[in-house]
Order: structure tokens, then sequence, then C-alpha cells
């Protein structure tokens, strides 16, 4: 029986694997084509039909192009670097619950890499060392623009990290696990955790734009100040391997978003679903089947939230850097602060939806602000 | 000078708590932009889709027949002369006998070639033909070339063939009286 597992368990790690790789792949054409649409345009539409192949042949171009090292460069950080942001990219999706179980005979496998149960501080482990592959790449590719891209890399992704892990100490604190499964478990049916955690779910939801290094947050490779940022002396698969980084840091957050605040692969009805498929097809196939629900369940709202991210980039300019920092440690961490206190009264008080309150009071200010605000004068029209 | 009434005087003024927030001005974009992305686009996707060019589009070049079928070129030159990229050479030769349904007039272009690399298709040579042989169809593009030996078309491409026959005239083009190509159409 251990063996049988432990197949099961393999093909599993290698299929979330390839999904993961996959989609980051598709990420980038999806990219395009999200641009594309949002602009008026088509997108990518000449490689395969609707422009599926495109994916294939940007890695085609990528492994073609020179591979150049610059001459004063410290040669093996500088391939050190890209390296070290695609392993801490893709390690982090091994702790993501993505179904419920597997069942082969007695066997029940959950569907997941694997089952830690401090899942989450796992994930912000990894993340933060991310950092380092954009540190080490900027740092060794011995230009002055890198280094000034992979410096804000660094800034920004440790302020963001402080506002990001104390907002989900809200959930934490609600839930009682560091375990992503049992988070997600936590969250059956319908008892999303949006609907605790409204104010939450926005600072988690903005730092993880800071920490993917998206647009609005993307300073480390603005090239209007930076040349390239951090890679701007990379190039061929170098570069391919930043750029594939940012794309499964965006599948690993959008599913971390899903699984925290948007329960994962739970949805409504998924009880009822369960007992009818088990009941007519029988344990095993039953249960297999209704995990399989699950998951496309999950992965729907990965892909909403794959596609969220596009949406916004293509919506918002960029930040200043000191908006930036403003945002983070003014706004963020005493927003997140204060909702861990209210949350802790709530739980002390018995009230569940505590977290309301911060967001009721904020649209309060808000109209009352903008209701006092003097009047914009009109101008005269100049003929 | 003011050109629209959208214009907005630029103000250093403190934001309010509501602009501070941010949240309502990104819902703002959010839906301007997914607007865009259901909307119809603008683009054409060429190759599958072609767009009609109008009447007077210059393309590839066509030698007429008349109603019988005979060529009306008679290898005058004028088109040769008034051609400013000189992409037209021809040579003339006198029509046998029997060869009556072959030729209109006396004389006929034994060769006949367009230079495609040098032509500008400026239509020039539609303008100065006086026996109304040579037009720029307005359907047809010159097809793309990669060798130099298939730059310069002979009579085989440019004589107009007759289950094929070209009229200027769009019947679902509405045409403008005015238009001195619709008034010149070709027979």
């Amino acid at each position: 029986m251990e063996l049988t597992e432990l197949i099961i368990k393999g093909i599993l790690i290698v299929v979330l694997f390839g999904v993961t790789l996959l989609i980051a792949m598709y990420s980038t054409w999806a990219e395009r084509k999200v641009a594309g649409f949002i602009q008026d345009r088509f997108g990518p539409n000449r490689a395969g039909p609707g422009g599926i192949f495109q994916p294939l042949a940007d890695a085609g171009k990528m492994f073609f192009k020179e591979d150049f090292i610059p001459s004063q460069a410290n040669k093996w950080l500088f391939i050190l670097g890209p390296c070290l942001a695609i392993l801490t990219a893709l390690m982090s999706s091994a702790v993501i619950p993505f179904g419920e179980s597997i069942r082969y005979e007695d066997l029940l496998i959950p569907v997941q890499g694997v089952e830690i149960n401090i899942g989450i501080l796992y994930v912000f482990g990894v993340v933060s060392l991310g950092v380092y592959g954009l540190m080490v790449g900027g740092w060794a590719s011995n230009n002055k623009f890198s280094l000034l891209g992979a410096i804000r890399a660094a800034s920004q992704n440790i302020s963001y990290e402080i506002g990001f892990g104390l907002s989900i100490i809200a959930i934490l604190m609600m839930t009682g696990s560091l375990s992503i499964r049992a988070i997600v478990e936590q969250q059956h049916g319908f008892a999303w955790n949006l609907f605790n955690q409204p104010l939450g779910f926005i600072i988690f939801l903005t730092c993880a734009f800071a920490e993917c290094n998206r647009t609005p947050f993307d300073l480390p490779e603005c090239e209007t100040e930076l040349v390239g940022g951090y890679h701007t002396e990379y190039s061929s698969m170098k570069l391919g391997f930043y750029l594939f980084a940012e794309y499964i840091n965006m599948f690993v957050s959008s599913a971390i978003i899903a699984s925290l605040y948007f329960g994962g692969y739970n949805y409504p009805g998924m009880d009822w679903v369960r007992e009818t498929l088990t009941g007519s097809l029988g344990a095993a196939t039953g249960h297999n089947l209704a995990t399989l629900v699950g998951t496309i369940v999950l992965f729907g709202k990965i892909f909403f939230f794959i596609f969220f991210f596009m949406w916004v980039r293509w919506t918002l300019p960029r930040f200043r850097y000191d908006q930036l920092m403003n945002l983070g440690w003014k706004t963020f961490i005493p927003l997140s602060i204060l909702n861990v206190v209210v949350t802790g009264f709530g739980l002390l008080y018995d009230v569940k939806y505590a977290s309301w309150a911060i967001v009721i009071v904020m649209v309060i200010m808000a109209m009352v602000s903008s209701a006092r605000a003097p009047k914009p004068a009109v101008q005269p029209q100049r003929t | 000078m003011q050109l629209t009434n959208r214009s907005k005087e630029v103000s250093n003024k403190e934001m309010t708590m509501a602009e501070k927030m941010y949240l309502p001005a990104i819902a703002q974009g959010l839906a301007i932009t997914i607007k865009h992305f259901f909307a119809k686009k603008v683009t054409i996707p060429y190759p599958e889709v072609k767009r009609y060019l109008g009447p007077v589009f210059r393309g590839h070049h066509i030698l007429k027949r008349d109603e019988e079928g005979r060529e009306r070129c008679t290898a005058c030159g004028l088109c040769a002369v008034a051609c400013p990229a000189e992409a037209i050479s021809m040579v003339a030769a006198e029509r046998k006998k029997g060869e009556e349904n072959l030729y209109r007039e006396e004389k006929y272009a034994a060769v006949y070639e367009i230079n495609m690399l040098r032509c500008i298709f400026c239509g020039l040579c539609e303008e100065a033909c006086p026996k109304q042989a040579v037009y720029l169809r307005h359907d047809k593009l010159v097809p793309i070339f990669t060798e130099r030996d298939q730059v310069v078309y002979g009579k085989e491409e440019l004589v107009e063939k007759m289950s094929d026959r070209y009229i200027r005239t769009n019947p679902d083009a509405q045409a403008t009286p005015t238009e001195p190509s619709f008034s010149r159409s070709a027979t």
C-alpha cells in the first residue's frame, strides 16, 4: 500500500508542477491578449488559432537569442540570479491545496503537493527568498541601473511583506491554524473569509500586487527611470526565467488569495454535489469526481484573479516611489494592525463581522470628507 | 485657444479622504477598461478580411480587351513615356493577315513588360493611354514576390482573361457622379 500511495502522490506532484508551468506559460499569452482587448485590439493571433502557439514561439525566440554575460559581471552570481528567481517561484505552489482528496480503494490522498501544518508560513518564507533572485541578479550585473532596480525590488518587497503578513494574522486568529488546508476547510460551502475580512482582503490583494512586482507597483523595472531595472543586462532564457518567474508568482498569489479569502475549492452546494455523485456513481468514482469539480472551481477562481491582475495592469499607471512607500508604511501597516485589533475584539465578544466596522467607518469618513471639500470653482470659458 | 470643453485646470489642492483611498477612482478606471474589453475591435485582420479600397484604388495592371476580345493596346508607347519610374517597356509589331480577331488595330504590342519593382502605382499610364487599354485594377493587388525574376510582368500576367473580365465600377459601392474614374469606366 505504501508504494501505491507513493506512486499516486508522485503522479499528483508531477501533474501539479506541469499545470503550474502550463498556466504560467499561457499567462504570458493571456496577458498580451487581455492587453490587446482592453486597448481595442486583437492581441497575438498569428501563431495558431487565436495565437494559441504564441508562448511556444516566444520560448523558441528566447532560447535562440544570444546569451550575453557582461565582462565585468560576477559570472556565477549572474547565472544564479534567474535560477533563484524561478526556483523560489516554483517552490511556493507545493503547499497549496488544489482539491479535497483522491480516493483509491481505501486510500485518501489530498490533492496537494505536500501538507505541512505551517503552510502559509512556508509560502511567506519562500516568497521572501524570491527577492534574492532579483537582488543577486541586479547586483551581479555590475550596472548602476540594475543595482537601483534590485534595491527598489528589495525595499519594496520587505516593506510590503509586513502589511502582507499582518493582513493574514486576522485570518489566522479566526482559523487558529497556519495550515492552508485547514484554512480552506473552515470556509466549507459558502462561509468564505471574504465576508468576515473585507479589509484584510483588500490589503492582502494590494500587497500581493506589490510582492509580484506587477503594475501599479512595478517600480523595480520602471523603464522610464531605470532602463530595464534589475534585468537590464539579461538576455536570452535568463531574461525569460525572470519574466516567467513573475507569471508563476502571479499564479501562486492568485491561488493563495483564492484559498485564503475565496474558499479555495469550496463552493455553495458542494455537499449536495458530493452526495449525488457518490450516491449515483459509487464511493470512489463519485468522491473523485466531486473532488475534480472542486478543483475546477478553484481554478476558475484562480483564473479570475490572474485576469484581475492583468486587468489592473492595463488600467492603472505606475505609482511614484514615495507614494509606494507611503502607502505601504503609513496606510497598510496601521490599517492591518487596526484590523487585527478589531478582529480580536470581535473574537472576544463573539461578533463575527467585526471587521466590517472599519470598512463602514472608512466609507463614512470618505463621504463626509468629500462632502466637506470645497467645490472646484467653475472656470469661465475663454473664447 | 480652446479645443474642447473637457479641459481641466490643474490644481495642487489637498486630496479629500475619498480621493486618498484611491479605491473609488480605481473602480472607475476598471469599469472603463472592462467596457473596452468587450467593445468591438477596430482592427481589420488583414489577410483574412480585406477592406474594400474604393473604386479608384490603383492595384494590379491589366491590359484590356474590347467587347470582341481583341487587345486594345497599339504599342504607341505613351504609357512608357508618361511613366515617371520608367517601369514600362514594349516591342511593337504589325498585325498579320488573319489576326484581326486578336488585335484591334494594325499595330500591337508583341512584348509588353512592367517592372513591378519600379512601378509606383501612380496611374499615369492609365491616364496617358489613348486607347483605354491599360488600367490599374481596383480589386487586386500585385502579389508578393521573393525573387527578382518574378518581378517583371509580361503579357501573360497582364492581358485580360476573357473568362474573368474586369469592370472598374463596383455595384456595391455608391458612385459619386463627380468621380472621373466612373465616367471613364472600362468596358
